[in-house]
């Protein structure tokens, strides 16, 4: 049991070999004097929050419910979730939209204002740098929030092509968003309880959308998104009203909506078939192989124009080498880097997020499989401590999403 | 057990809509029994003649969380003080189970494959794990009785 639960934040974003545990307890003390804190810190601990090391920040990894009931309480009821540690972001300026698709794979000049959708940070092989939420806010302001992982790189990433972007006389700048507190209402509970907070009419406010409002008397972004595959919302609150904001929703749910912490977020991100970057996607993984062509806009797809795009397109055309796909299992729960070998033992990928679903009781995974191995019905076999268990391809998301979208 | 109950009740008074005070930390009500003897990587020991019962204690399994699955060693695998006979998966963690003493393994708790939860609803009772038979009855000497695992407990949480 060494370790125990000390390496659940730990496993979060990679599992840890045996031989490597005294050096990461080490680090692990050495960083923790330095870590980060978000303004609900302390409201976190006095709800009982566990808090575990996290991209350098101190989050609550669980509450006093266990992972399963949080998770099983999402999307029954709802889950309140501070995510501040994320990094938002604005982009202004004439030019903003032209820079920003020259480092991402989204028709950002297509979406509508108001209007959002998941994206990726690509380099120059058409790896991807990071993925993110980006929201036209108007055609001269893009919106958007990268991982708190990331965000050193994103912001340099960004940086640098800004510089260059601008000597060629292009109006762009940023503003980094560390004025503000990000909390993730998630879960069926999630818009009546907001709509309770909020003058404006949430049911004609669909799935990607975003608006700027007044939430319990202070001025917002919102958009409706989120990591869990329920309906929600990600609201960005000026820091001074960020604990205000959180106990208003939890007491406007009479207390169904919980708190919920990181590790029921994995659960049910994973239970939804959405990539955690560092584990499911990295900078060697291509959009395509990462099961997101569909973020690719068709303009995009015919003009490029994005760093990789060459990489990319021809992957698009040709097939790419290596896919994302999902899993049942029978056995332990497959985690990141277990094997994955073909019915005849051979190896044909790597696992790169698993657990046990608690919605559905069962192994869930995702990891990369050589194309060829990816169709729905494969049999697989998943190698955990020495052993070959029993796995299948199966189709994501494990659990229905719930993304509330006009009828 | 203490933390069980709490939990109900704080599951009930959601349902029933009472606030309960958040403060409450369940983790400082883990409990320990006074004949067991107990390992610093959190397994117990019931020792009866050569034979010792192992599981893993009520500490660590509401730290773990919800167990899902158990892995067990075959009957007549040898063990040695120290080493890793087994792991306990729960939703979110991976934990290897080390053997308290060498021996034998004269018995497994097969209804852990089919109720891996009975770690978490009886980890001293019907969750025990494995039963070995001692080939050095001396070294349960080395393991602590139950105040000092308390004690050892509370250090490890403070620490975290």
């Amino acid at each position: 049991m060494r370790g125990g639960l000390w390496q659940l934040g730990q496993s979060m974003t990679r599992r840890l070999a045996q031989a490597d545990k005294k050096t990461v307890a080490r680090r692990y003390f050495s960083a923790e004097a330095e870590l980060k804190k978000t303004v609900l810190y302390d409201f976190h601990v006095a709800n009982g929050g566990k808090m575990v090391p996290f991209a350098g920040w101190g989050m609550p990894i669980q509450y006093k419910d266990s992972i399963m009931d949080s998770t099983l309480n999402c999307r029954q009821n709802g889950s309140l979730f501070d995510v501040s540690h994320m990094c938002g972001l604005s982009l202004k300026g004439k030019d903003c939209i032209p820079f920003l698709e020259k480092l991402v794979i989204a028709d950002v000049a297509g979406l509508a204002p108001g209007a959002g959708t998941l994206t990726v940070f690509t380099n120059e092989k058409g790896g991807a740098i990071d993925d993110s939420v980006i929201t036209k806010v108007k055609d001269d302001h893009i919106y958007l929030v990268v991982n708190a992982g990331c965000r050193d790189k994103d912001l340099a990433h960004i940086e640098e092509h800004m510089k260059a972007f601008k000597a060629k006389g292009g109006d762009v700048s940023w503003h980094i968003h560390d004025e503000r507190s990000l909390l993730a209402l998630q879960g069926p509970l999630a818009a009546p309880t907001l709509q309770h907070l909020t003058k404006e009419d949430l049911s004609k406010f669909y799935f990607g959308e975003f608006r700027m409002l007044d939430i319990n008397g202070v001025h917002c972004f919102l958009t409706r998104t989120g990591y869990t595959g329920e309906d929600g919302f990600e609201i960005s609150v000026p820091s001074e009203n960020a604990l205000d904001l959180a106990k208003a929703i939890l007491e406007k749910s009479e207390g169904k909506i919980r708190l919920t912490g990181l590790g029921a977020r994995d659960s049910l991100r994973l239970e939804a078939g959405l990539c955690l970057y560092g584990n499911d996607m990295e900078q060697h993984v291509t959009p395509v192989e990462a099961g997101l062509t569909w973020a690719i806009g068709k303009r995009r797809r015919a003009e490029g124009g994005f760093l990789g795009a060459e990489v990319i397109l021809k992957q698009l055309e040709s097939g790419p080498p290596v896919r994302r796909v999902g899993f049942f299992s029978s056995g332990p729960p497959p985690r990141s880097h277990s094997e994955i070998q073909d019915d005849k033992g051979k190896g044909i990928g790597e696992v790169t997020s698993g657990g046990f679903s608690p919605c559905l009781k069962k192994n869930i995974a995702m990891g990369y499989v050589k194309s060829g191995s990816h169709k729905a019905g494969t049999k697989v076999k998943i190698v955990i401590r020495g052993k070959a268990y029993d796995g299948v391809v199966t189709k994501m998301p494990f659990v229905p999403t719930k993304y509330y979208k006009p009828s | 057990m203490a933390c069980s109950r709490l939990m109900w009740a704080t599951r009930a008074a959601s349902y029933l809509r009472i606030s309960v005070p958040f403060t409450l930390r369940v983790r400082g009500f883990s409990s320990v029994l006074k004949d067991l003897k107990y390992a610093d990587s959190h397994e117990w020991v019931k020792v009866d003649g050569i034979s010792a019962t192992i599981g893993i204690t009520d500490h660590a399994q509401d730290h773990l969380g919800d167990v899902v699955y158990v892995e067990l060693p075959e009957v007549g695998a040898s063990m040695s003080q120290g080493s890793s006979f087994g792991a306990v998966e729960s939703v979110k963690a991976t934990s290897d189970i080390y053997s308290p003493v060498s021996g034998k393994v004269i018995g497994v708790n097969e209804e852990l494959n089919s109720s891996p939860g009975l770690i978490n609803a009886s980890p001293y009772e019907n969750g025990w794990i494995i039963k070995v038979e001692m080939s050095d009855k001396d070294e349960t000497n080395k393991l602590m009785g139950s105040d000092q695992y308390s004690k050892f407990c509370e250090e490890e949480d403070a620490k975290h």
